[in-house]
């Protein structure tokens, strides 16, 4: 489909590096643009740093106070150091999602690549610091206490499993749900477009399709936001089974 | 039939993981209001169990549909 399709930004030369195409690309502009709006607007808004904020710094405020407590109600008190990332992550995808919903606007979050690069991250990370911090007590995620050993021929595979299976499924969700809202909204415009060709009966019929976009539209937004929210959720939970193996 | 045709007969089965998936994300959060409505003051910190069974859960539906956008744009 058009609005997924990867082209050279308006007029700039195809660049290739070893063999690979590296040029400056549409999905690179608005990789670019998610990840400048919320740079610029936190550092101008924290400019001031006034005991009472004004109104774009309690914005900025808003933000803060909302992840942090996320972090802080998954991790406890360890939240602290890992808040950086689980901040970049959520408001960069936030600011991607939002991006991508208006029109002619490429979204960087349909690229399955894209998602897969931050969910490698947020696994890399967990496993860096599961290792680092518990050693080799960090296998104990795999084998949870309190159970008959008996057992454990059948749990340890399928925790295996599960643990294996993050990475897809944190990219995957991100990917699948903007894609599939996409596509959606996609083919209920088209709706209106054949009805509207059939004439004037056809005209008024389109109402329909029309009403059932926008509600569309509000839903995608309501979705553009909540799987940056599921994202970062499960950024903290996987991070605290890193701080925290075996309970 | 031919092997173009069984593809996309594939594809359809494999959205039929969404079904489940649907059930269950439904059963999810039903089952949240149920017990948020009984005791509103625990419902708060309850949220991120929530959505955490909610990603878990979709997570199988997700893996239908990557079946079928796998038999449809890379076999």
């Amino acid at each position: 489909m058009h609005q997924f399709q990867i082209t050279r930004f308006f007029g700039m030369p195809d660049w290739s590096l070893a063999g690979y195409d590296v040029s400056f690309t549409n999905a690179s502009f608005f990789l670019l643009v998610a990840a400048l709006i919320p740079a610029t607007f936190m550092t101008l808004a924290m400019k001031r740093r006034a005991l009472v904020p004004n109104r774009t710094q309690s914005v900025a405020e808003l933000i803060y106070g909302f992840v942090d407590g996320i972090t802080t109600s998954t991790m406890g008190k360890d939240a602290k150091k890992f808040f950086p990332l689980v901040f970049s992550l959520f408001i960069f995808i936030l600011t991607a999602n939002m991006v991508g919903m208006f029109p002619y606007f490429f979204t960087p979050t349909t690229q399955i690549v894209v998602t897969f690069t931050m969910a490698m991250i947020v696994i890399g990370t967990v496993l860096v610091v599961g290792f680092y911090k518990n050693g080799l007590g960090f296998l104990k995620l795999f084998m949870p206490s309190g159970i008959p050993w008996p057992l454990y021929f059948l749990v340890i595979p399928i925790e295996v499993i599960s643990f294996l299976s993050r990475p897809l499924t944190l990219s995957l969700r991100l990917f699948a749900n903007m894609l599939a809202g996409h596509i959606m909204l996609k083919v209920f415009a088209g709706f209106v477009v054949t009805m509207s060709a059939a004439g004037a009966v056809g005209i008024v019929g389109s109402i329909l399709p029309m009403g059932m976009t926008v509600g569309l539209m509000a839903l995608e937004f309501l979705v553009a936001f909540l799987q940056a929210y599921v994202f970062a959720i499960l950024t903290c939970i996987y991070l605290n089974d890193a701080l925290h193996p075996g309970h | 039939m031919d092997a173009e045709g069984a593809k996309y007969i594939g594809a359809g089965l494999a959205c039929l993981a969404m079904l489940g998936a649907a059930i269950g994300v439904g059963n999810i959060f039903g089952s949240f209001l149920q017990g948020a409505m009984r005791n509103p003051s625990a419902a708060q910190g309850q949220f991120g169990n929530l959505i955490f069974g909610f990603a878990v859960t979709e997570a199988l539906g997700i893996f239908g549909l990557l079946i079928a956008l796998l038999l449809l744009f890379v076999i």
